[in-house]
């Protein structure tokens, strides 16, 4: 008996096998549709609405929202408190994303190059179960390891190096009556918390590094730390931007940490919530949260400019 | 003439893992020493341990004269052709070239003066502001070379620098290399797992065996006269003998090597048996026949009559064309 040179369709599953065969773009188009009208509709939707609303204003008097075309709302971001928050809190997210580059660069090191089987699993268990647990949990459990009472306080009495946290404590800025009411408090946990998304992209970026290009670095003469500013890090770039990117951008909106830990200072997040909920000022809040996306074009524009993705 | 790489009873051990036991090996300065063995043989190894990326675990190399077991490999003036070239992709042609002389502190004006220099002399002198992805893996080969080159190393080490590349560009290649060899006077090393190009290009080669050295000597010693049976049948496929075969053909009871281009076929000869493949060439055809169990190949040069599979044939040859081995 000769075989046929076709096999006979076994039904539905094998027809569509063959549509798609026959129509590539027709199976592109089913499986993006329903993710691009999430991003079209509800994502950049929303963020269109939120535009739009910065671009009103509120009546001072009867506090309703005037639907005409103002840049007076933008105007009031240049107020002196409103200005304040602004730059303390691109500060505190400047400072934040620099303290967890620097503290991610070795860990994700570590993780893309030497650990192997069961260090590796180790490493990811350990940056990613503090994200398992609540988020406020981590932070109240943060101002009680703050507190005057808390155990920093008490281990440093104990060890005699309590003049530290007075002197960090004394710093202009910095000031409060412990760690958890300082702002160096409220530093502390943002890090902590934001940490794991810096060092996963890190460590996506330098696995993709070929240990023959730190050899060959080092065969040409390279020192070590010319192997790591000339080599390394280029290379490791776009994941320490990505890594930044997340930092940045989630200190910039985060409202939670700055009311439980530190002065009570406010920062964009907090007015944004105050504005929104308390105040009734959408308007000014929708304006406060546009200062965060220009923030990241701008940062993103000179990180492209400075060739951070050239690698990629 | 001076050594120019030596090593003395070197060893790698990696935990139970032999890579590298008890070498001794002498490469002469100006040379083109290949390394040759099949993959896990101890080549790589050897070479690593000769750019400092390996540390020996027994044993003592120096390099020209020097011992370098606490120098770094930033501080050996020898260089390294990659096998995946390791060409920086976030730098240009130019950059990756001057990038030794970089690290060493030379100004922007000279090293790039250099690095053009070292672009024309491997035929890129246009290239210099392309970036290693726009490159072919034949111009991406030149580069590493070029880059290895700027940096004026006593030795040149090439780590399987044409395992990548088609069997054209693969040959011209090796002419080429070979000719940049001479001209600059180098001592090339050079890993491989083709014989082929072990043998046309090298001036003396080593073939490794389960991190040893199976031989030592020119291309013309370990052709003609294979030490073991693994170099025989590891270096241009030799028929390899046993003692009873070589004692029934007239010789001492021991292993014998049999190049198949020195046999012809004959209607009757010391060997004979049945055809059971014929592997064409096109320089040639390949006869294989089974004499009493053991499989032995005789080389047909093209235009002579060659017999069908299982056909009864017998092969002839000159006495001296049977080399005997020292046995193992």
């Amino acid at each position: 008996m000769t075989s046929r040179a076709t096999l006979p369709s076994r039904g539905l599953a094998d027809q569509l096998t063959g549509l798609f065969w026959r129509r590539p773009g027709l199976l592109l188009l089913l499986l993006i549709t329903p993710p691009l009208l999430w991003l079209g509709v509800v994502y950049l939707g929303s963020l269109a609405a939120l535009l739009l609303q910065s671009f009103y204003s509120i009546d001072e008097f009867s506090g309703v929202v005037k639907e005409e075309f103002t840049l007076k709302t933008y105007g009031e971001l240049f107020r002196a408190q409103n200005l304040d928050i602004i730059l303390r809190t691109v500060l505190m997210a400047a400072t934040v994303t620099l303290a967890c580059a620097v503290l991610a660069f070795p860990i994700a090191y570590f993780a893309a190059r030497y650990a192997r089987g069961p260090w590796k699993a180790a490493f990811y268990l350990g940056v990613m179960l503090p994200l398992w647990s609540s988020y406020l949990v981590k932070v109240y459990a943060w101002k009680l390891i703050l507190a005057k009472e808390g155990i920093v306080t008490w281990a440093a009495e104990g060890t005699g190096t309590g003049f530290l946290i007075d002197g960090l404590l004394s710093i202009p800025g910095l000031e409060g009556a412990s760690l958890s009411t300082s702002p160096f408090g409220t530093f502390l946990v943002f890090v902590y918390i934001w940490l794991p998304y810096m060092i996963l992209p890190m460590q996506a970026a330098l696995e993709r590094v070929p240990n023959s290009m730190l050899e060959a670095s080092a065969d040409l003469g390279a020192t070590q730390s010319q192997t790591f500013w000339t080599v390394i890090l280029p290379l490791a770039l776009p994941g320490v931007i990505a890594g930044s990117i997340f930092t940045f951008s989630l200190t910039l909106g985060d409202y939670i940490i700055p009311q439980i830990v530190g002065d009570s200072a406010r920062f964009i997040g907090l007015a944004v919530y105050q504005l929104q909920g308390t105040a009734g000022n959408t308007p000014l809040a929708a304006a406060f949260a546009v200062v965060p996306i220009l923030i990241m074009l701008v940062y993103l524009t000179l990180a492209k400019r400075a060739g951070a993705f050239d690698a990629l | 003439m001076t050594a120019a790489v030596e090593f003395h009873a070197v060893s790698r051990h990696f935990g139970t893992v032999k890579a590298v036991d008890g070498v001794d090996l002498t490469i002469a300065e100006g040379s083109f020493f290949a390394m040759l063995g099949p993959s896990g043989s101890g080549k790589t190894t050897c070479l690593r341990l000769i750019s400092g990326f390996e540390k020996p675990t027994g044993g003592q190399i120096r390099i020209f004269g020097e011992d370098v077991s606490n120098t770094p490999p930033h501080l050996r003036n020898v260089n390294t052709v990659f096998q995946d070239y390791a060409l920086f992709p976030h730098m240009n042609v130019r950059d990756n070239v001057a990038y030794g002389l970089m690290v060493k502190g030379m100004g922007r004006a000279e090293r790039y003066r250099k690095a053009e220099e070292m672009l024309a002399l491997v035929k890129l002198d246009s290239y210099g502001d392309r970036k290693p992805a726009q490159l072919s893996g034949g111009q991406r080969q030149r580069v590493a070379l070029a880059r290895a080159l700027v940096n004026e190393p006593r030795v040149l080490l090439l780590d399987e620098p044409l395992g990548a590349l088609d069997l054209k560009l693969r040959e011209a290649m090796q002419d080429e290399l070979k000719a940049l060899q001479k001209r600059l006077g180098l001592t090339f090393v050079f890993v491989t797992h083709d014989q082929h190009e072990a043998l046309s290009m090298a001036d003396s080669l080593a073939v490794f065996n389960e991190g040893r050295i199976a031989q030592i000597g020119t291309p013309q010693d370990i052709y003609d006269r294979p030490a073991t049976r693994f170099v025989a049948d590891f270096v241009g496929s030799s028929n390899v003998l046993p003692p009873e075969m070589t004692r029934a053909l007239g010789g001492p009871a021991e292993w014998a090597s049999l190049r198949p281009e020195a046999t012809r076929l004959a209607a009757s000869g010391p060997i004979s048996g049945q055809v059971t493949a014929l592997r064409y060439l096109g320089s040639g055809t390949r006869v294989v026949l089974d004499a009493n169990g053991t499989e032995i190949a005789a080389l047909v040069p093209a235009g002579q009559t060659v017999p069908a599979e299982g056909d009864m044939t017998a092969i002839a040859f000159e006495p001296g064309a049977l080399h005997l081995m020292k046995g193992a």
